[in-house]
């Protein structure tokens, strides 16, 4: 006893079945279903005559392939096939939908938390990568394919490899303008995009501690780009604090008793550890075509002639030529088209009202076209209601409605080939946010400063209240 | 067929404008498509995938931490319907490789020495062809063969073509009686 890590807590307590040499078959405590991987799982249930075994513990949204400008006009007629079978599918197998009528309609890892449906010890999947986020509340929640949400569709369990245990310890006090964003990026490029591959991570230490609830997601949110399974934060008084005041939580003092005891023990071992520092860190830009491909604002790009290793000095190689940009040229020098403000990772009320803070009173360069995108219909009706919209339109900024928008430009929200964006997504793959399109990824508030200057800069030379974020 | 660059992730396997579609089936013409064709449409001959000698390739040779970014299982589909059977690398992206053993494509972890001479055999020589004995757990060519590592599970799988739901469904009075003291308990 007295040896567990959070993971191995919340695993065994899911276990329906395990055979020696087999996957363990786990159950899952909610699934939440878009409309971009689940028309093929809905079909598979129907051809094969099968029913969804608890319609209560699955919850829908529309977000991938939502227009954020005019959103009941769906132009796309296969993004408005998309989104109408969805609709059909909800209503046949009886399952909750946040659609584009709701007023809270949103990302679907947006509105997980937001709607009380992510809670700590749970276990929670998506067909989606970024699942990883809802670990922000100390729950096991991973990204499937479409074949396992029929799977957990039809039998409310998926069957699952136990993966490794990676412990994440960051120490030390964040600097100001060092936000979740900068210290999610530090660790990836530490580590490599494949660095956590059959990992679990579990984000501690100080830096991680203290971050308020929407920070956290963030960094969880980014697991899967070092290629973690899932990455988890054990919950604690700021978990409970943000839990408080969400819908369905009637219990919620009940089971904040048992939500403590999801801690790793001290006895624990994890398979592996890293320790950063964050006083070290400083604000990150990513320069090349992989999130792993990061470095500090006040960097050089790296140089391929110093890189030993054959397949890196190749992948920077072809990185900065798809990127248009130099060896050794200063990150401040590189020059903007677009600014996209949202996605998963970076589209909740803090994130909002930290970039509003650097775009009050100031204006967006001449060359720069900037979008924010709120993550959830809430998220803009909260941001509303603090004014915000106001700050960023004043700023020369477009304000738009909630959706995956320029994320993975499956809307009609993408960049043109050669077009170079600061973006606070997740991901700057080749044609990421459309094909031939550059990203750059920074936090919310080195985004508003690279609007404003129309090339990256160091947003730690604004004189604002930086207070949490 | 060689595909010499690492991390290769699942939006270059097959662009988001192709995840509209809502069957099964189909994504293999549009597999690497943003590098396959150029903007004009036509294809792109210095891709790989265009080149004739690699042609009806059914085995992948792929760099480090193929499958890498979304989850989307389109890539997977997209592979399988276009031909290919087989991927070796050195490392997969989990939920790639997950969904690869879904679709009937096995995905095999070689170190990097071996998969270094695969890409040299197989640039070197178009003709150079692989072999991959799924029962033995080998890869052959003329000259050798190397044994690979897989989980018995998921190769029972694949020989036998088991669907995972139809597998789970012989546990559902177990599934049943977790329920039952789950959902008391909490
Ligand atoms: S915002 Fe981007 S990363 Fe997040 S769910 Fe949407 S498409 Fe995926």
């Amino acid at each position: 006893m007295g040896k567990k890590t959070i993971f191995d807590k919340i695993w065994d307590k899911h276990l329906v079945h395990e055979e020696e040499g087999k996957p363990t078959l786990l159950y899952i405590d909610l699934h939440l279903i878009h409309e971009v991987t689940s028309p093929q799982a809905f079909e598979g249930l129907r051809e094969s005559k099968r029913i969804v075994r608890k319609p209560n513990l699955t919850f829908a949204t529309m977000d991938h392939n939502v227009p954020t400008l005019n959103r009941h006009n769906i132009d796309d007629p296969i993004s408005a096939q998309q989104i109408d079978t969805l609709v059909k599918n909800c209503e046949q197998f009886g399952i909750k939908l946040f659609d584009l009528n709701s007023p809270y309609q949103g990302i679907v890892h947006v509105i997980g938390p937001e709607q009380g449906l992510t809670k700590p010890g749970m276990t929670i999947v998506c067909g989606d990568s970024h699942t990883s986020t809802h670990g922000a509340f100390g729950s096991l929640a991973f990204g499937i394919g479409t074949s396992e949400v029929e799977h957990v569709l039809a039998t409310q369990c998926l069957w699952q490899v136990k993966p490794k245990t990676f412990e994440v310890k960051v120490d030390g006090k964040r600097p100001k303008g060092v936000t979740a964003k900068d210290i999610i990026l530090s660790i990836i490029g530490d580590i490599g995009t494949a660095g956590a591959t059959g990992h679990v991570i579990e984000y501690r230490g100080e830096a991680i501690s203290s971050l308020s609830m929407e920070q956290r997601m963030t960094i969880c949110n980014m697991s899967i780009e070092g290629g973690a399974r899932a990455g988890m934060i054990s919950p604690d008084e700021i978990t409970f604090e943000y839990l408080r005041n969400k819908p369905n939580m009637e219990n919620i003092d009940n089971e904040i008793i048992e939500w403590k005891k999801l801690k790793s023990d001290n006895e624990a071992v994890f398979d592996r550890s890293l320790k950063l520092d964050a006083s070290k860190m400083s604000p990150q830009v990513s320069w090349g075509t992989s999130p792993g491909m990061v470095s500090g604002i006040n960097n050089k790009i790296p140089n391929p002639k110093n890189i030993e290793d054959p397949v890196k000095r190749k992948s920077v190689e072809d990185a900065l030529i798809y990127m248009g940009i130099k060896a050794d040229m200063s990150i401040t020098d590189i020059k903007l088209d677009t600014v996209f403000i949202g996605s998963c990772t970076n589209s909740r009320i803090e994130d909002l009202v930290a970039a509003s803070k650097i775009f009050k009173g100031n204006k967006v360069a001449d060359n720069i076209n900037a979008i924010v995108v709120p993550g959830s219909q809430l998220v803009k009706y909260q941001a509303e209601k603090l004014g915000l919209d106001k700050i960023f339109k004043d700023a020369g900024c477009e304000w738009r409605e909630s959706g995956c928008s320029m994320c993975l430009a499956m809307n009609p929200d993408k960049l043109s080939p050669g077009e170079r964006c600061a973006s606070t997504s997740n991901r700057n793959f080749e044609g990421r946010q459309g094909k031939g399109g550059r990203t750059h990824l920074v936090s919310p508030i080195m985004a508003a400063a690279a609007a404003i200057n129309g090339r990256f800069i160091d947003v730690r030379e604004y004189d604002i209240d930086w207070e949490d974020y | 067929m060689p595909l010499d660059s690492a991390n290769v992730d699942t939006d270059q396997i097959i662009p988001k404008q192709f995840l509209k579609r809502i069957e099964r089936t189909g994504f293999g013409e549009f597999l690497f498509f943003d590098w396959r064709f150029n903007d004009d449409g036509s294809p792109n001959d210095s891709f790989i995938l265009n080149k004739n000698e690699y042609k009806g390739s059914k085995i992948l040779l792929a760099q480090d931490n193929f499958g890498c970014g979304s989850s989307r299982e389109h890539a997977p589909w997209a592979l399988r319907d276009y031909g290919f059977k087989v991927i070796i690398s050195t490392s997969f992206a989990d939920i790639f490789y997950n969904n690869s053993f879904k679709n009937g494509i096995l995905p095999i972890i070689v170190d990097s020495k071996l998969l270094n001479n695969f890409f040299k055999f197989s640039i070197s020589d178009s003709s150079y062809e692989l072999y991959i004995d799924l029962d033995n757990q080998k890869i052959k060519d003329l000259n050798n063969e190397y044994y690979f590592e897989l989980d018995p599970f998921r190769k029972k799988c694949l020989l036998e073509g088991l669907d995972d739901i139809a597998l789970t469904m012989i546990h559902s009075d177990k599934i049943d009686t977790f329920e039952k003291q789950y959902f008391r308990s909490t």
